[in-house]
């Protein structure tokens, strides 16, 4: 396939939340025990266990009230922060435009959650007391958009809100229901995600400004992320070979310490601490 | 559902009152979406509640709950002043021309009753709703005693006719007296919905009246659960009778059905006072067979009726039901009272019924003044429950607040098999059967619930065997042969219907085999021997006969999941199949014109074609031409001419014309008016619910005045008490989550789903909020005259205050999928819900009470 996109058309979802149960389901995620607080909303964020969820506003404008819902996720931008933060390739744009992630490579190192223009991906402790964790957000099924099928979430959509198919098609799309719904009564409707950073593989069409779904209304490419990618990440590849030189030391002196102090054995690989604390 | 769920697509406006398919139906969003975006349909939403079909509509309009009548009959007005309504429409298919009894009086004359009510049996003697008759004297064939055919004169008494709908006393002027006290001004004021938002939901929808355009209305228990919840749905029908609407593609009167087979559950008589196919149970005035088929009309194809008993008894005991013995019809029980849910938890607090089976139920959290009906589980001596997990109910013992010492019930907890464990038909909303396979065996010990039921029916004959008593005959007698490890396949094959001996016609040829399903009722109407064909629901017979999926493969009709959908309309006849006789829409002869042409092109359903062949050959052996055809099995006499005249002295179908779809009917008409068939009146007449802020500012008659109040230990902690606007002054409904099902045993326990809706709520406005110094997330309490629950509050834009009858009133609303067993738990709405029933269907009146609020 060339590029893709996953449209949310916001004016058809009928937030019976089934995509936020779906990828549950397809990805084996726990269940967060939650309680009712006033609100329709839970989980009530984005959480390591919980990539997608549907979010629920209250809009009024010109004198008419909407109850705006939105699928909340990942937007995977073209011009994707978090894979230029990312040190060890976990992140990465995959050749149809989506954010692929492999948790097996991430160090946890949390610089795409710092990164991100939209705050989504979420770090998961995997052991508290070595401070090891895992970032996390959704993948666009990688495995099943890889192998011809549809996110899990575009499978289930019963009223058809999400639609998954060629960029340009979806774009074309897009503007075409974006006109519809103005001639319809909905003057403030619009395409989000056309353009911004680069264009989002998660694109919208709103029928709302996209403040009133909790969205940035013009979203930037963190100065940060800019500064890594340009100066910090060359450095990191300098300190990374430096890193190498450094274990080699310290397996040396590690080998050193074994022969005396046999107890030592059980101390932590040293591998780990060592990077997190170069980088 | 007179239509179905593709056919949402077909519609031109969607009307959803009483329903929200957004969130309890979310797949008929996929076809409601398809309508608006192809075809520019305006979905409207009539709601106490700014819900999530809200969300989707062109147009919300608020009204306060249990006033639909009022705001359907505003909608009939409407169209009946601003001359909306399909003119040919109602002349030709339509009761508007028949002449009504002149004693015949209204509410407007009577303070709020019809003619011919009785205060002290809160009754109504309907003589004077009846049609005006005239005789005519009519030519019939018949056979002298030597067995010649020879002609005699018959009198015979048709329904007249005027010769224009403005005439005195005829239905059509009826109905416009009655709804013209139905104005704007009274919807405002009764249903405190503005009335420029009523003004531009009434154009909105009436616009459908158009004969190239059509509209359908879906409802749901927002519509029926109320003391006038047939009447509710009466209103709807009349309307769309009104705006030519109904049997037409995107038109119709479609109940969302709350569980994917509560329709089949329905179809087969799950209900006090049926039989399998709506042949209804008979009375304990209905003493032998005769008395019994005589309720059937004889001028519609209700004329079959008896057949169809006869079938049903055939196969229920067989050989031991024999023309000599009446088909064993004094072996089905005769009711003699009314059986509903409510009288059957009377008596189960009064201690009468010692014990009770619960199959895929939780009473415990579903039933009506729940806290009331609870304690009259502990009076039962034994419980048994069929059930997927542990619920409210098998565990009512251990309750909070309830000593298990103290609780003399015996409980048994059958585990049974989820759908998917088990093979069978399921039937939607839109009577549409589909066979399902068996994917996966049921865990540990649950089982099938037909195998629990064969095992029960087994044992319970083998326990008989021995009895001598003639009341036992009917255990004894009973069929039962589905096999040793029961098949569910065989049960389908007796529901359809097979051949006990050859079903023969008249001239003696074999219609069916012996042995061999039947192809469908047309076979138990025409047969010589009808009662050589077992048949254990008529409705059904053809969905399990063999047929073919569009493709030249022929299996049983519901097992069939053929792709072609000829025409584009979404009827898809290769798919399953749908009762009656695979007609996807019902009372489709109104599709078409009285002359029998389409009323539109693009909306084409069945169409008379005069040259198509009939099948038939005249006397000189030409064919005769001229049948109905088109993308859907037409609902009607399939070669009767759109001018077939009537033979007054003809039985079923012969006595109705060619303009007469609605076949069903004596006179084959749209009823606008009712003449029976309707407790409280010809014509629905707003009542308020029994516990009301207002007057009903109508009449003097508060409240249905048929509708029994129960008042057992009224007034006591547990009791049916009746709350009044001083005490309780908000006005509560109760609704259903997308993310719960029902009394939630399915729901509760599944953590996705609890994550998602975690506890009870109560959703009350920003302007009740503020008063009652509450903020969004409080713990709050919720009392009416019943109980009291806590529950978190959801402080929401989406509900606002009423004006009703000049005073502002506000109005709440919670879900009551909510109790203490599971993952989600929370408090239950129905400890709040009133002990009260409709006037016919005697459905609880859940979502029409009185309660107050305050902080917790």
């Amino acid at each position: 396939m060339s590029q893709i996109t996953l449209l949310v058309d916001a004016s058809k979802c009928t937030a019976c939340r089934g995509c936020q149960i779906a990828c549950k389901q397809w990805w084996d995620l726990s269940a967060t025990k939650t309680t009712q607080t006033g609100t329709y909303e839970n989980p009530r964020d984005l959480e390591s266990n919980t990539w997608s969820r549907i979010t629920f506003h209250e809009y009024e404008s010109g004198g008419k009230f909407q109850w705006l819902f939105l699928q909340s996720s990942c937007l995977h931008c073209t011009n994707a922060a978090c894979v230029d933060v990312c040190p060890t390739g976990a992140l990465k744009q995959n050749a149809t435009g989506f954010v692929s992630f492999e948790r097996d490579l991430c160090n946890g190192c949390a610089y795409c959650a710092e990164a991100c223009p939209f705050g989504i991906p979420r770090m998961e402790t995997i052991n508290a007391l070595t401070g090891e964790a895992k970032a996390s957000k959704c993948n666009m099924c990688q495995d099943r958009v890889t192998n011809g099928m549809t996110p899990a979430c575009v499978k289930t959509c019963p009223p058809g809100a999400l639609q998954f198919g060629e960029r340009t098609a979806m774009i074309t799309k897009a503007k075409e229901r974006v006109e519809t719904l103005k001639a319809r009564g909905y003057p403030e409707a619009r395409v989000y995600g056309e353009n911004e950073l680069g264009g989002l593989r998660r694109m919208y069409v709103l029928t709302a400004p996209a403040s009133a779904y909790g969205l940035p209304d013009s979203p930037q490419y963190p100065v940060l992320a800019s500064a890594w990618q340009n100066v910090i990440q060359p450095f990191g590849y300098v300190a990374t070979a430096l890193a190498v030189v450094g274990l080699a030391l310290n397996w040396v002196a590690t080998r050193r310490s074994r022969l005396n102090h046999v107890e030592s054995l059980a101390a932590p690989a040293p591998e780990a601490p060592a990077e997190k604390e170069e980088v | 559902m007179t239509n179905h769920w593709v056919d949402l697509k077909n519609s031109d406006a969607i009307l959803i009152m009483g329903g929200n398919p957004a969130e309890n139906h979310p797949v008929a969003f996929k076809w409601i979406n398809q309508a608006m975006e192809e075809r520019d349909a305006k979905l409207i939403v009539v709601d106490p509640r700014f819900n999530r079909s809200a969300a989707k509509a062109d147009l919300y309009a608020p009204l306060r709950s249990g006033t639909d009548i009022t705001f359907l009959g505003g909608m009939i007005n409407y169209a009946l002043q601003n001359k909306l309504f399909n003119e040919a429409y109602v002349k030709a298919f339509t009761n508007a021309l028949t002449l009504i009894n002149p004693d015949y009086k209204g509410p407007a004359d009577l303070d709020g009753v019809f003619s011919g009510f009785n205060k002290d049996t809160k009754a109504y003697d309907a003589a004077s709703w009846q049609y005006q008759t005239e005789k005519l004297t009519v030519k019939v064939k018949q056979k002298d005693a030597s067995g010649n055919e020879v002609e005699v004169e018959k009198e015979v008494s048709v329904p007249k006719q005027a010769a224009s709908i403005d005439e005195p006393n005829t239905v059509f002027s009826l109905l416009k007296q009655h709804y013209a006290r139905y104005t704007p001004e009274m919807v405002e004021r009764v249903c405190g919905t503005p009335k420029d938002q009523f003004l531009q939901v009434a154009q909105m929808f009436c616009a459908s009246g158009a004969p190239d355009k059509s509209g359908t209305i879906l409802y749901a228990m927002g519509q029926t659960q109320h003391t006038v919840g047939t009447q509710n749905v009466r209103a709807m029908a009349i309307l769309q009778l009104l705006l030519g609407n109904v049997g037409v593609p995107g038109g119709g009167v479609n109940a969302l059905r709350g569980e994917s087979n509560v329709q089949g559950s329905t179809d087969m008589a799950l209900l006090f006072q049926d039989l399998p196919g709506y042949l209804g149970l008979p009375t304990n005035k209905q003493t032998d067979f005769k008395t019994y088929a005589a309720k059937f009309d004889t001028t519609s194809f209700w004329s079959n009726g008896p057949r169809f008993a006869t079938s049903l008894l055939k196969a229920w005991w067989g050989s031991a039901a024999t023309k000599e013995n009446d088909y064993a019809f004094n072996y089905l029980p005769k009711s003699s009272g009314n059986y509903s849910w409510i009288p059957l938890f009377e008596a189960l607090y009064k201690g009468t019924i010692k014990g009770m089976f619960v199959m895929g139920q939780n009473p415990y959290v579903s039933g009506p003044n729940a806290r009331f009906e609870r304690k009259g589980f502990e009076n039962l001596d034994w419980m048994v429950v069929m059930e997927l997990f542990d619920t409210e109910t098998t565990s009512f013992w251990r309750a909070p607040g309830v000593d298990p010492k103290s609780v003399k019930t015996e409980v048994f907890l059958l585990p049974a098999a989820d759908a998917m464990e088990k093979a069978g038909s399921i039937t939607t909303s839109g009577r549409l059967i589909q066979w399902r396979n068996k994917v996966g065996a049921p865990p540990g010990e649950a089982k099938e619930d037909i195998w629990i039921l064969d095992r029960l029916i087994k044992t319970i004959k083998a326990a008989y065997k021995d009895s001598s008593a003639a009341k036992d005959r009917p255990i004894l007698d009973l069929v039962w042969d589905y096999g040793d490890t029961v098949d569910a396949g065989l049960v389908a094959r007796e529901i359809n219907g097979y051949a006990l001996d050859a079903v023969k016609d008249a001239a003696g040829n074999v219609l069916v085999a012996k042995g061999a399903v039947i192809p469908g009722f047309a076979t138990i109407a025409g047969a010589a021997n009808f009662d050589a064909i077992a048949c254990g629901c008529w409705i059904y017979s053809g969905y399990y006969a063999p047929a073919d999926d569009g493709t030249g493969v022929v299996m049983p009709a519901a097992k069939r999941r053929g792709q072609k959908d000829p025409g584009g309309m979404g009827t898809f006849p290769f798919w399953g199949w749908a009762w009656p006789a695979n007609r996807h829409i019902v009372y489709n002869r109104a599709s078409a014109r009285p002359d029998g042409t389409p009323w539109d092109e693009k909306k084409k359903l069945i169409w008379w074609d005069p040259n198509a062949d009939s099948g038939a050959k005249d006397a000189q052996g030409n064919p005769i031409l001229g049948k109905w055809v088109g993308y859907d099995v037409p609902d009607f006499a399939p070669t009767k001419k759109p001018d077939a005249k009537a033979n007054p002295a003809g039985v079923g179908l012969a006595a109705q014309s060619g303009t007469d779809p609605f076949l069903m009917k004596a006179d084959g008409k749209g009823w606008l008016f009712a003449p029976k068939g309707l407790n409280e009146g010809p014509l629905p007449e707003h009542y308020e619910p029994l516990e009301s802020p207002i007057a009903n500012p109508f009449s003097k008659t508060q409240v249905n005045p048929v509708v029994k109040v129960f008042s057992t230990d009224a007034g006591k902690d547990v009791g049916d008490s009746v709350g009044t606007p001083d005490k309780f002054p908000i006005v509560c409904t109760t609704f259903r989550l997308t993310e719960h099902f029902q009394a939630g045993a399915m729901t509760r326990y599944l953590p996705w789903l609890s994550e998602t809706q975690p506890g009870m709520f109560v959703e009350i406005s920003q302007e009740l909020a503020t008063e009652k110094g509450i903020k969004n997330g409080d713990a709050i309490e919720v009392a009416s005259a019943r109980g009291k629950i806590k529950a978190v509050a959801m402080v929401t834009a989406r509900w606002k205050p009423y004006t009703v009858d000049g005073k502002k009133v506000h109005h709440v609303g919670m879900p009551w999928h909510y109790s203490w067993v599971g993952v989600a738990t929370g408090d239950s709405a129905n400890d709040l819900t009133p002990h009260v029933g409709d006037g016919n269907s005697m459905i609880p009146e859940y979502k029409a009470f009185l309660v107050d609020v305050k902080k917790a």
